[in-house]
């Protein structure tokens, strides 16, 4: 790789001031055409990008992205990794990101700072309980680390939560993946950005698609702010605007794009060493390595494209926080903002073909694709090289609405919706 | 978040509100005739529009009557309401 990060790289620029290092990708203008063309510069369509080039040898690509890479949801999440997921096929799916998660850094020869901090889902009511419990043994039939915590466990692992049982809705256990954690976002999007550029690449910022050429039941190639560019392959990684997408090809999806709310507070000395998630009472919680806490909030229950998100969601959440940790209560919020998350009715995502030849999509991630972002950018790449899913992603196809053979994953959403 | 004007009650917070999704989607007539796509159509494909859209909305902290909206999902503004059976206006 051009330009590697190291210790003596560091210290050979530090002698310039920092000021001679090198771009870590480029900004070309789009070539007439290509073996094969990625819509959406976030985490998955990067490291889609970087899997066909590393792993198929497909070094003739390009990523289109609408606005700057990591502008989307890659950079407006929570940044929550974990693969404790019910289904054999959504353990597999998500575990095999996690094991990628494990060596990113060194693979990529960039710091995404993963940091296996443990992730804990809380249980507020008996029914949580059960299935919560039911969860941990699934996990582990899987081979993924899980463990049942009762409450003064919960309240060992992270003593600042309230376990008083006076509350509206006490903590009656919970799960723990030690394996789980967080990552620095956008070192995600550059880090793969970098590595796909490496390999020659083109990742191409400001370029909207706008329509999809067909011939017959084939794909031409994509019109875009750019100009026209002929490609045979186009995958599609577009999130919230996945239907967009899908409608100049002349295709419906069974999704709906909804405003997801985040926010973070000011930055305070360490609080909180881990990842507290509670779907009843839909709160979530962690401290980014600047001081600041994040928290996530709910989906607005409509459709909107306006990634503002409600103010009532957000009030919502600050309740069920302030009663879970009242140490909280007179801290200031700094920033809100909200997300396009394009939700399946299964709670799970498509990473599929579609019946147009050469048109695949990588979609319906919800509120839950960073974890995937390793593990679904590897899998779309072997779909698309192959013209054949991989056998992890297998079972999350398009075809699954019109079979019925449905990967329900409500529960293990950890958020409802 | 934005105000509905319920056609039956008024001005309402929007959070008074509950959203159905896509309007205008026919129930079949003879669900033993339809094939699994068909199904497949009916149940989950979705139009998903970013623009304006034609939507059931029904008051659940109010009146619990279900009825139609035309918003524009790009910036959240109400461009029509009417009552359930009424012709959709055009916009």
């Amino acid at each position: 790789m051009k330009n590697k990060y190291s210790i003596f790289s560091l210290i050979k620029n530090a002698f310039s001031q920092h000021e001679n290092w090198k771009q870590a990708w480029g900004n070309p203008e789009p070539k007439k055409e290509y073996e094969a063309v990625i819509v959406g510069g976030g985490g998955h369509g990067l490291a889609t990008a970087y899997y066909l080039a590393k792993k198929h040898n497909m070094k003739n690509i390009a990523v289109l992205e609408k606005g700057w890479i990591g502008g989307g949801n890659t950079g407006r999440n929570t940044t929550i990794i974990r693969s404790n997921y019910l289904w054999d096929a959504s353990a597999g799916l998500y575990d095999h990101a996690l094991k990628i998660w494990e060596n990113l850094s060194q693979e990529l020869n960039y710091n995404i700072m993963f940091s296996q901090r443990g992730v804990m889902n809380l249980a507020h009511n008996l029914q949580d309980v059960r299935d919560l419990k039911r969860r941990t043994h699934a996990n582990r039939l899987n081979g993924i680390d899980a463990v049942w915590l009762d409450t003064k466990q919960v309240k060992e692992f992270c003593p600042i939560i309230n376990i008083s049982q006076d509350i509206r809705y006490p903590v009656l256990g919970g799960t723990l993946q030690r394996r789980a954690g967080t990552a620095r976002h956008d070192a995600v999007a550059w880090g793969y950005a970098r590595g796909a550029d490496a390999m020659g690449v083109d990742i191409i910022q400001n370029c909207e698609v706008k329509g999809i050429k067909r011939n017959g039941d084939q794909v031409e190639g994509l019109d875009t702010t750019k100009g026209f560019i002929k490609t045979k392959k186009i995958g599609v990684v577009a999130a919230g605007h996945s239907s967009v997408i899908a409608n100049m090809a002349g295709l419906k999806l069974p999704l709906e794009s909804k405003p997801l709310q985040a926010l973070v507070s000011e930055p305070v000395k360490p609080i909180i060493d881990t990842v507290v998630m509670s779907n009843a009472v839909h709160a979530y919680v962690s401290q980014s390595d600047k001081g600041e806490l994040v928290i996530g909030a709910g989906t607005d229950a409509y459709i909107s494209y306006t990634q503002r998100g409600s103010h009532d969601v957000v009030e919502g959440t600050l309740k069920a926080i302030l009663e879970l940790y009242p140490i909280f209560s007179r801290m200031k919020m700094l920033r809100q903002w909200g997300g396009i998350v394009d939700i399946c009715p299964d709670a799970s995502p498509i990473i599929s073909k579609t019946n147009i030849k050469g048109l695949y999509f990588n979609c319906g991630w919800g509120t839950g694709g960073f974890k995937a972002t390793p593990g679904s950018g590897d899998l779309f790449a072997h779909t698309i090289a192959n013209d054949e899913p991989h056998k992890l992603n297998a079972a999350f196809n398009l075809n699954r609405f019109v079979s019925g053979d449905l990967v329900d994953e409500h529960g293990a959403a950890a958020v409802a919706h | 978040m934005f105000v509905i004007n319920c056609p039956h009650c008024g001005e309402r917070d929007q959070s008074e509100f509950s959203c159905g999704g896509e309007a205008h989607i026919v129930r079949p007539k003879q669900p033993t005739e339809l094939s699994d796509d068909e199904w497949a159509e009916y149940l989950f494909m979705r139009k998903n529009t970013k623009g304006v859209q034609f939507e059931r909305w029904n008051h659940a902290h109010g009146c619990r009557k279900w009825f139609n909206m035309v918003r524009d999902t790009s910036n959240d503004k109400i461009h029509a309401v009417y009552k359930m059976g009424e012709k959709p206006p055009v916009i």
